[in-house]
């Protein structure tokens, strides 16, 4: 449905959005699963090995448990994207994106190459190489620019219960809208636009999972143990703004709004259409006229940022063991130092000895 | 850009998201004509647009019968119709301006607080800033001059300077043969600061006093600022300038066209050496 270009350094994207219809994706899961059961096999060949030679202490440093993504049709995956170099030619099918690449992609800032198979050299390292840089940008620039006037989509009418926080996000078409009009839709307050794209929490997600939740399989062995054993603080559950929520309240960018509104022509108001461009996000673009509205992202695939980009610093080093008096080593005493110790403990054995005797002495006078 | 036939040159630069509207197309062809009979200037050429939070600025470059080089005026508009004359800037102004940063408003007399570090710094004790105002006007003229120097640029032997020092069009340029065409070498900064010390005496010593009088861009660092695009097949080469994001200049090999624009924030990517 919707499309924008992403300029590179070599080539150009042109990237297209598409929503698939229910049934159509089931071919691609089938690949992922058979890949997730190479890896414990190779696990199992490894520790036989091990146990022959002597154990090496293991590391205790357990990795962050990795947050699985979302599926396809719901969250950042909701829609499927196509990209091509250049219109005529083949569209390549981006891969779904996860949310470690969502979280690596806000840190870093890499041009496009208009190479998808480039490698994306950067620290944090990018878990991936360009197709799913391109993929996270897209779906950041998505989830912070797709914007619809207020009303032309509305929640389903099912009465959910938000107590559990996680939101309602789906939504259906208002089929009673009725179009506002240009001087409304340029507002500066910009209330009458809303999002209708889920907000990326900082996890990488749009529905936040607690990364401490164990999987089912392990359940059945560690239930009791689990109940015993103390939790580690539990993570704070991430919120975002709800879908649909109005670009009012996008927060400001340097001190400046989030979008500027204005009109395509000043000359012939009546027949100008409304235009919204994103400060965030240079480069997207929103335009609305009576019922229509679309949605357009032509530039570089970066975020605006007022101060230049630093990269993150690299972690602290690991502190070595803290030196005190039990893990200082002492030099062993030479061999005069020995005899000098082992005379003073001959004498002072004599010493006893003797008094020892002469109370022997005393006590048999009397 | 040149002003004539600027509705089908500004076509070339589509692919790099430079477009007009009909309405501003429309616009600038009568107004800049008129403004070249007022101003008495030999051409006019859109330099560009430069994207404000609430309303853009045009620039426009009028180029005196003197020399082309160096005789330029430059002018804003903000409706494509009225065009006013950006101040020429000190250079101690200019250095101010440079500090400035941030996006441009849109409102030519929007006055810009610039606080001298140094001298804060030096009085940390008695506490006293001293500020000076930077004009709106002085800020888009700064951007422009540092940019015009950093980013302007022609194909090879375009043009011509005389043995008077005047710099004229080189009227038997035929365009850039296509294997030329894709080599970084061939296209040259247009600008007044001839550098000749980063040449060496070897390649001086066959260089032409009249054609070779500008530095080409190859020199430029970061290696990899510049992205050269060959579009439509090869009958289209599209330079942009990754250093000024929103620059971009083409040339249809074979021909004399050639033509270059602006239309960005009027920021530098200081962040360009993290994102090759």
């Amino acid at each position: 449905s919707g499309l924008g270009k992403i300029l590179g350094t070599n080539k150009n994207y042109i990237v297209a959005e598409v929503e698939y219809r229910e049934g159509a994706e089931d071919e691609e899961q089938g690949e992922e699963g058979e890949g997730e059961e190479e890896e414990p096999k190779e696990d199992e060949d490894a520790e036989p090995k091990e146990g022959e030679e002597d154990n090496i202490p293991q590391p205790d440093y357990k990795p962050p448990p990795v947050i699985p993504k979302e599926e396809n049709g719901t969250g950042c995956n909701k829609k499927t994207y196509f990209v091509c170099n250049e219109p005529g030619t083949e569209w390549v099918k981006l891969p779904p994106v996860t949310p470690a690449q969502v979280v690596c992609a806000r840190q870093i800032k890499k041009f496009f190459t208009g190479d998808l198979n480039a490698p994306v050299i950067s620290y944090p390292p990018f878990p991936g190489t360009e197709i799913n840089y391109l993929r996270s940008q897209i779906a950041r620039i998505s989830a912070g620019t797709q914007i619809s006037p207020v009303d032309y989509f509305k929640f389903e009418e099912d009465d959910e219960d938000d107590s559990d926080g996680e939101g309602r996000d789906s939504f259906v078409e208002n089929v009673e809208f009725e179009p506002l009009r240009n001087q409304e839709l340029i507002d500066p307050s910009l209330s009458n636009w809303v999002h209708h794209v889920q907000h990326i929490l900082p996890q990488g997600r749009c529905q936040w999972i607690n990364p401490a939740v164990k999987t089912e399989a392990e359940d059945f062995d560690d239930e009791e143990e689990e109940e015993e054993r103390e939790e580690p603080d539990e993570p704070v559950p991430e919120h975002g703004p709800p879908l649909l929520n109005p670009i009012s309240e996008d927060s400001e960018v340097d001190s400046m709004p989030a979008w500027s509104a204005g009109l395509t022509s000043n000359l012939v108001p009546q027949y100008a259409a409304a235009v919204l461009r994103s400060n965030l996000w240079p480069g997207s673009y929103v335009f609305g006229l009576d019922k229509k509205f679309e949605n357009l992202y032509i530039g570089y695939g970066h975020k605006y940022t007022a101060d230049n980009y630093s990269p993150p610093a690299p972690p602290a080093t690991q502190e070595e063991y803290p030196s005190g008096a039990e893990v200082t080593e002492v030099p062993d005493p030479t061999v005069d130092e020995e005899r000098a110790l082992q005379a003073v403990q001959q004498e002072q054995l004599d010493r006893e000895a003797e008094e020892a005797e002469m109370e022997e002495d005393d006590e048999e006078d009397d | 850009m040149d002003s004539e036939g600027l509705t089908l040159s500004v076509e070339y630069l589509a692919t790099t998201g430079i477009v007009l509207s009909t309405e501003q197309k429309a616009a600038l062809q009568t107004s800049l004509v008129m403004l070249q009979n007022a101003q008495k200037f030999h051409k006019v050429q859109l330099w560009g647009k430069v994207v404000g939070i609430k309303e853009s600025y045009f620039i426009a470059c009028g180029i005196g019968r003197g020399n082309e080089l160096l005789d330029r005026k430059f002018l804003y508009s903000q409706d494509c119709m009225k065009w006013c004359m950006l101040p020429i800037l000190a250079d101690s102004r200019a250095l101010m301006c440079r500090s400035l940063s941030g996006r441009f408003i849109g409102d030519p007399t929007y006055e810009y607080e610039y606080i001298d570090m140094r001298l804060w710094e030096k009085e940390k004790k008695l506490r006293r800033r001293q500020t000076r105002f930077g004009e709106r006007r002085g800020q888009i003229s700064g951007s422009y001059r540092r940019n015009r120097q950093r980013s302007a640029h022609r194909t090879q032997r375009s043009y011509v300077k005389t043995a008077t020092g005047k710099i004229v069009t080189n009227r038997s340029f035929e365009g850039l043969n296509n294997l030329d065409c894709k080599k970084l070498a061939s296209y040259f900064h247009y600008r007044n600061t001839p550098n000749t010390d980063k040449i060496n005496l070897l390649a001086k010593a066959t260089l032409d006093q009249s054609i070779d009088f500008l530095e080409h861009i190859e020199t430029d660092l970061p290696k990899g600022c510049w992205a050269l695009h060959l579009e439509r097949g090869s009958g289209l080469v599209i330079l942009k300038s990754l250093l000024w994001l929103g620059y971009s200049f083409y040339h249809v090999p074979g021909t004399r066209k050639f033509g270059s624009m602006y239309v960005g924030t009027g920021e530098k990517n200081i962040d360009l050496p993290f994102m090759l």
